[in-house]
């Protein structure tokens, strides 16, 4: 019988949840690496057994976990990022010039064809792969040496590569997104780079139409149709139908159009899913309710789901990288709070009922669609 | 025979309990016991000192015989007592909240 494992990473830990299709009864696995950051764990879509897990430290660095069951047991592999040539400078806060330094990673993204390929998307923004089951990484260095690399700044969070998308239908092609430098894509398997920021406007940078500069929080592609992408951008909806070429806004009626996560339906590439929070001041939701946006239209046209979600006192947040879909039908949706709760939908976002309420703040949430 | 206390997340990584003992090529210092940790523990390259420049961590500290040798230079000879063996060379995690 299928089932689906809701990989969980926390500020403390990581966490492997477990149901059956109904997705009505969980286990809850875990915690794993108990006191460790987990800014991200992800599975291999070719050997649904093969995960990896980016597990940090403040006081002891970086360290990359995988797993060959599941998530059973863990064994630590390769942990040196290291910078390709000369780092170089990017620039910093005060506007002055700060070399290259690793300091986590935050996004793994297995291969669409092979388990023992993944790629890792750091802080200080660069690009690594690795083709040994992650043992061994190497960095994608053009994407850090585009020629508008010395011009990239880090947003609050630091300047992370947090979004890495593979199109299925061409190995060659790769998104990625920093912030706060914009969205980039090769068509050369990573050799080469252009940004894809036109039509993106942020009032934040002195020129809101700069080529790089904007903070892209996240952005989401349905693997049927990979020239569409949508964005939740710093404050901005957007969508691209053209592989990035082009940007437009279809934030509409959204309440407020300030977000982390974007994800979209599995059986259905127009319905998309926001969680829009009150402002880039006030990481929190409006009005004190919790609600998850959805748009049946590609955009523009949203509306609220909050059946099971708290509609009072609510002030949490939803980071950019914790919320996933399954591939069951229905489509469950699946998120996590910076409270510690992890809210699922079986029926598409229709009604929400939490799987666990009192985790560590979370950091990121994928979901898996066992057969 | 050095002997080396880890702290417990670092003991996590390395799959060991209590103290380690090992053997350091020539004299005893901060380096030369980095070393040793490594080599016996692989899974311990970075987590102590950066792969690349070999810096302590900045939330990393050494600790011997009731001293604090976090900025003593890495090829200082670490005290007599430590070298042989009477006293453990410590790991800490530094104090921080969170």
């Amino acid at each position: 019988m299928s089932g689906v494992r809701v990989l969980v990473g926390t500020r403390k830990g990581a966490f492997v949840l477990t149901s059956d299709a109904k997705r009505e009864r969980w286990d809850v696995g875990g915690p794993h690496f108990t006191g460790w950051e987990i800014y991200h764990l992800k599975g291999s879509p070719v050997d649904p057994n093969r995960l990896y897990a980016s597990q940090c430290s403040g006081w002891f660095g970086q360290q990359i976990q995988r797993s060959n069951d599941g998530g059973k047991s863990w064994e630590p592999v390769g942990n040196e990022f290291a910078y390709d040539g000369v780092p170089g400078t990017h620039q910093w806060y005060d506007g002055t010039q700060r070399p290259w330094e690793f300091k986590r990673v935050w996004h793994l993204e297995p291969s669409l064809t092979d388990p023992d390929i993944v790629y890792a998307g750091v802080e200080d923004a660069a690009l690594f792969r690795s083709v040994d089951g992650g043992k061994t990484w190497h960095e994608l260095a053009g994407l850090r040496q585009h020629p508008s690399g010395p011009n990239w700044q880090p947003g609050a969070g630091g300047m992370c590569l947090h979004t890495v998308l593979l199109d299925p239908s061409n190995p060659e092609r790769i998104f990625i997104a920093i912030s706060a430098a914009g969205a980039f894509r090769t068509d050369d398997a990573g050799k080469t780079w252009r940004p894809i920021n036109r039509g993106l406007k942020s009032e934040q940078i002195p020129d809101p139409t700069a080529e790089v500069g904007h903070c892209v929080h996240r952005i989401a592609m349905h693997p049927s149709r990979p020239s569409v992408l949508f964005m939740q951008k710093h404050w901005d909806v957007m969508r691209s139908d053209d592989a990035g070429d082009s940007w437009h806004e279809v934030s509409g009626n959204l309440p407020t159009d300030f977000g982390f996560p974007i994800d979209i339906h599995a059986h259905e590439p127009e319905t998309i899913y926001v969680v829009p929070i009150k402002s880039d001041s006030e990481h929190i939701p409006p009005d004190g309710k919790l609600r998850v946006y959805r748009s049946r239209t590609g955009g523009n046209e949203w509306e609220a789901l909050t059946k099971g979600l708290p509609q009072r006192d609510c002030y949490v947040n939803v980071l950019r990288d914790a919320m996933a879909v399954d591939s069951l039908d229905s489509c469950g949706v699946y998120f996590g709070t910076t409270g510690g709760q992890v809210y699922a939908s079986a029926d598409a976002g229709d009604s929400w009922a939490p799987i666990v309420r009192d985790l560590p703040p979370v950091l990121s949430v994928e979901v898996q669609t066992l057969p | 025979m050095i002997r080396v206390v880890l702290p417990a997340h670092l003991r996590t990584l390395a799959r060991v309990n209590g103290e380690v003992e090992l053997d350091v090529d020539g004299e005893a210092t901060q380096r030369s016991v980095l070393a040793a940790v490594e080599a016996a523990y692989p899974v311990l390259r970075g987590a102590i000192r950066d792969h690349v420049t070999q810096r302590r961590r900045p939330f990393v500290r050494f600790f011997a015989c009731e001293r604090d040798l976090s900025h003593d230079p890495p090829d200082a000879p670490l005290p007599d007592a430590v070298a042989t063996g009477t006293e453990p060379f410590l790991i800490v995690g530094a104090m921080a909240g969170g």
